[in-house]
Parts: C-alpha cells; sequence; structure tokens
C-alpha cells in the first residue's frame, strides 16, 4: 500500500531531543529498503500560496489554507505491506518525536 | 423440550464457538469483513430452520462451516467482474480449504481477528464494538443499547470501523516479538472495557460473560502471557460476587455486606489458582492479588487490609493514576486509620484528577464517618449521590448518608 506521510510540527514535542533518531539513518534505511519513495521538506508556511476558484473567478492568497498549529513542514511517500509496517517505519523518523506524524493511504480506486 | 428448541439451543451453543472461527476464516480468506459477517450469520439461520426437521449434525461446528463457505462461494460466483481477481483468489482458496481446518490455522484465526479488532489505529469504542460485533456475534442492536446509541448509527459505526481497517491498511495479522508486547495490553484494555460494561450496575451482564470467554481465549492461546492470566483471574474472582451485589428490590449490596455464601466459590477458586502461578509486575496482576484478598477473607472485618495497602503501593508505582490513588487510599484507610485515608486521599486530589469524581466524595465521606462526623458524611455522600450516573449507585449512596 502506498500511504503519504505527512511530517508535522507539534506544540507539545517529546522532552528528551538526545533520544530522538537521526534523520539521514532514516532516510538511507528506507531508500535503501525500497519503503520510501520520495520525500521533501517544505519551506516554511510564509511561503505558502493558497489558490481557489469561485464562481469561475481565479483566487489567491498568501499563507496556508488554514491556521493551525500542527504545520506540515514535509512529507515522505511510502510503499508498506499495511499500516503496522507504516507505524514501524514512521516512529523511527525523528519528527515522530519532535514533531507528529500523520500517514494517509492512498485511495483505493479498484474496489 | 420441542425439537426446534432443542435445535436452537444446539445452534447457540455450537454458535459460542463455531462463530468466531468462521467468521475468521473467512476474513483470512476473503478479505472481506461484511461478506464474512453476512455469510456466518447465514449458515446460523439455516441451522435454525434445518436441524429441528434433520436433526443436529454429527460435527456441527464443520456443518455451520461447510455452509458458510459455499454460501460465500456463491456470492462471489455471482459478483461482478470488478471484483473477478478477489474472486478467483478466494474461490481457489475456498475450494482448498477444508471445512474444518486442523490446529494451529483455528488458533490463529481467532487471534487475528481479536488483534484486528482491538487495533490501536482503531477508536477505543470502536474496538470494543467490533469486538462484540464480530467476535462474540452479540446482536447490534444490543450493542446499540449498551452504547446508548440506536441501532442504525451503531451499525453505520460498525460498518465505518470495517472500512477503516480496509482503507487505513489494518493488518489482519498477530503481532510477533516486541510488537506483541508493545500491542497485548491494549487488546486487554478492550476486554478489560468490555468487562465493566458488563459489571457496572446499569451495564448489559451478558458483556462481562463474554469478556470472561474471550480472556479464557487469549489464556489459551497465548499461556505464555501471564498478563492474560491476570486480567482472567481479575474476572473471575469480581465476577463470583454477581449473586450476592443486589438484593431483592435490585438496589447494590456493598461489599461488607454481602452474603459471602451467595459468592461463586468455583469462580473464586479458579481466580486463586491463577493468582498463585502470576509473577511478580503486570498491573493486572496487583490487581487480581487484590480482588483474591476480597474473595478469601471469610468476612468483611477478616479482610487482610494490610495485604491489599501492599498491593496498591506496587499498583501506584506501576500506574499512577488518580484513580489507583484513590483506591490505595481507601485500602490505608481500612488497614491503618481513617486518619491515614484521609491524608492519601488529600495526596490523591492535588494533581485536579479526582474534582467532580463522585467516588472520591464517597470515600471521603466513609472516612468521615469512620472519625465520628456524621453529619459531614451524610453531606458528603449526598453530594456524591448528586453526581453519580447509575441509579443503583445514586440509591446506595442516599442510603449510606441516612443510615451514616
Amino acid at each position: 500500500m502506498k500511504y503519504m506521510m505527512l511530517v508535522c510540527t507539534d506544540p507539545e514535542p517529546d522532552s528528551e531531543p538526545q533520544n530522538h533518531p537521526d534523520v539521514e539513518v532514516w532516510v538511507a534505511e528506507n531508500d535503501a529498503a525500497g519503503r520510501r519513495l520520495q520525500g521533501a521538506q517544505l519551506a516554511p508556511a510564509s511561503a505558502a500560496t493558497t489558490v481557489r476558484v469561485r464562481g469561475g473567478q481565479l483566487l489567491v492568497s498568501d499563507g496556508p489554507f488554514a491556521e493551525v498549529k500542527e504545520m506540515i513542514v514535509g512529507f515522505d511517500l511510502l510503499e508498506c505491506a499495511d499500516l503496522d509496517e507504516a507505524i514501524e517505519v514512521a516512529r523511527a523518523h525523528p519528527m515522530a518525536w519532535a514533531g507528529r506524524i500523520e500517514l494517509r493511504p492512498f485511495a483505493d480506486l479498484d474496489q | 423440550m420441542t425439537d426446534r428448541a432443542a435445535a436452537a439451543a444446539a445452534v447457540a451453543a455450537t454458535a459460542v464457538d463455531a462463530y468466531p472461527r468462521i467468521v475468521a476464516a473467512l476474513i483470512r480468506i476473503t478479505g472481506d469483513w461484511g461478506l464474512a459477517e453476512d455469510c456466518a450469520q447465514e449458515a446460523l439461520a439455516r441451522a435454525l430452520d434445518r436441524w429441528p426437521v434433520e436433526g443436529v449434525p454429527a460435527n456441527p461446528g464443520g456443518w455451520l462451516m461447510t455452509v458458510a463457505r459455499n454460501r460465500v462461494l456463491d456470492v462471489l460466483r455471482r459478483a461482478s467482474v470488478e471484483r473477478r481477481k478477489l474472486r478467483e483468489l478466494a474461490v481457489l482458496a475456498l475450494t482448498a480449504a477444508t471445512a474444518e481446518p486442523a490446529g494451529e490455522e483455528v488458533v490463529d484465526d481467532r487471534l487475528r481477528l481479536i488483534f484486528t479488532c482491538c487495533h490501536p489505529a482503531l477508536a477505543i469504542q470502536d474496538r470494543v464494538a467490533l469486538t462484540l460485533r464480530t467476535i462474540c456475534a452479540v446482536p447490534t442492536v444490543e450493542i446499540a443499547r449498551a452504547f446508548l446509541v440506536s441501532e442504525s448509527a451503531m451499525t453505520r459505526r460498525l460498518t465505518r470501523a470495517k472500512t477503516r481497517i480496509a482503507d487505513a491498511g489494518i493488518p489482519y495479522r498477530v503481532p510477533s516479538g516486541p510488537a506483541l508486547r508493545e500491542r497485548l495490553p491494549g487488546v486487554l484494555a478492550v476486554l478489560y472495557l468490555l468487562f465493566t460494561r458488563g459489571y457496572d450496575a446499569d451495564g448489559e451482564p451478558a458483556f462481562a460473560d463474554e469478556a470472561i470467554r474471550l480472556a479464557r481465549l487469549l489464556v489459551r492461546l497465548m499461556p505464555e502471557q501471564p498478563e492474560a492470566s491476570a486480567l482472567l483471574a481479575l474476572f473471575l474472582l469480581q465476577h463470583s460476587r454477581r449473586a450476592a451485589r443486589r438484593d431483592a428490590d435490585g438496589n447494590l449490596v456493598p461489599l461488607d455486606r454481602q452474603n459471602r455464601s451467595d459468592w461463586d466459590h468455583a469462580a473464586i477458586a479458579e481466580g486463586v489458582r491463577l493468582v498463585a502461578g502470576l509473577p511478580e509486575q503486570g498491573p493486572y496482576a496487583w490487581q487480581a492479588r487484590i480482588a483474591a484478598c476480597h474473595a478469601t477473607a471469610a468476612s468483611a472485618e477478616q479482610t487482610d487490609w494490610r495485604r491489599i495497602a501492599d498491593c496498591y503501593d506496587q499498583m501506584f508505582r506501576l500506574q499512577p493514576t488518580p484513580v489507583v490513588a484513590l483506591n490505595r487510599a481507601v485500602a490505608h484507610g481500612y488497614a491503618y486509620g481513617p486518619a491515614a485515608g484521609l491524608s492519601l486521599l488529600a495526596e490523591a486530589r492535588e494533581g485536579g484528577g479526582l474534582d467532580g469524581y463522585p467516588l472520591a466524595l464517597a470515600v471521603e465521606a466513609d472516612l468521615v464517618a469512620r472519625q465520628g462526623d456524621r453529619d459531614r458524611a451524610a453531606a458528603l455522600f449526598r453530594a456524591a449521590a448528586e453526581r453519580v450516573h447509575g441509579d443503583a449507585e445514586r440509591r446506595a449512596l442516599l442510603d449510606r448518608a441516612r443510615s451514616g
């Protein structure tokens, strides 16, 4: 299954940063295992642009589409056998400790 | 008994064990929860129809499995072309599968079902509802009643939960190694909640029986997990008092006034045997030891409160929650006098976790009463009664407010 792993900040991070895993190790391991198809860190939310079309009219505004405490700061596209494997991958990412991670499976359109 | 009644009893007796095995096997093969449940239900309905006429078959569980499996095959053969791939795979597996799969496979199927229904990626209430519906075969209308929602709302919730299992990619598997250690407490917590829903004064008594049955199954399937044994012991010891907990008018009878000869002494003996075999650690192990102290005391006065206070001290070290702290205060109150209890109660209240919790007021009332301040105790009992949810509990507290 394909999972979009959304990497987010969190107002209450884990309090022992010395225990947090290393992101380089995480990337290397999951790339080598074929579980990470791609991924990137994103520029801060202040660089975001929101686009809407309403009644055929283009509306462009600055900033993210919603004011949230948990901001998306990166993403990784995972290929995993199931949710348990995706959870194991996510827990080893430093941002599971310093922030939070949301796992979103791709919609299954074959059903 | 009429033939029909005898057949219905035979179906019910077979279903207890066979239903979860059939559902589990069909889910494993087809990956389709709804289909598996529908076909297992249809097999039960067919048995109710046929057994009164044809007699109960020699292997009733195998009969049900065969009927359910053939029903799945029928549905899949008529399924639309879009699902052809699943259909081909499943038909192949179903045709190859024996009606009564052997040893290990059966064990794995039921455990798989329990671990999937209790997966942490499902909301806790959904875990309880799914477990009741899929493993215990409790009718949706009864689950709805226990959750205080309409039957259609519960049907929607169960459908959503099953869809989520498929969409989120929750595996149909028993975790192994360190993952098992992480996941087992979550499964035990669902059983505990199930038991509590049955044991609560206004709960569904049948849920407690279901929780005990599931705990037994877990112990049999995972004998190397002491916390599962501890949970079963705890259930047996608490449930042993079910006949003595209410008087003729349905009012709750407190532990110290229960008629101990009404307790289920076979259940107590089994619980005590399990407790004796437990290793030191584990929160359920301490709870089971405490329950064993109560269950084996010849009278309320002869209860070994010092031993119970010790157990709560140990448990509080493992689980420093406000409710454990409250129970610890109760135990110390009986072991070392009401002043000791009140001092620990004050400590337990420090974090604010017991604010508005009616049981904390009732505990304070009891301790104050034993210090001789009846007026203050009565006021506290009344305040607790105002906040409590169940009618039976409210009556019991108001009764204490009057009698002191």
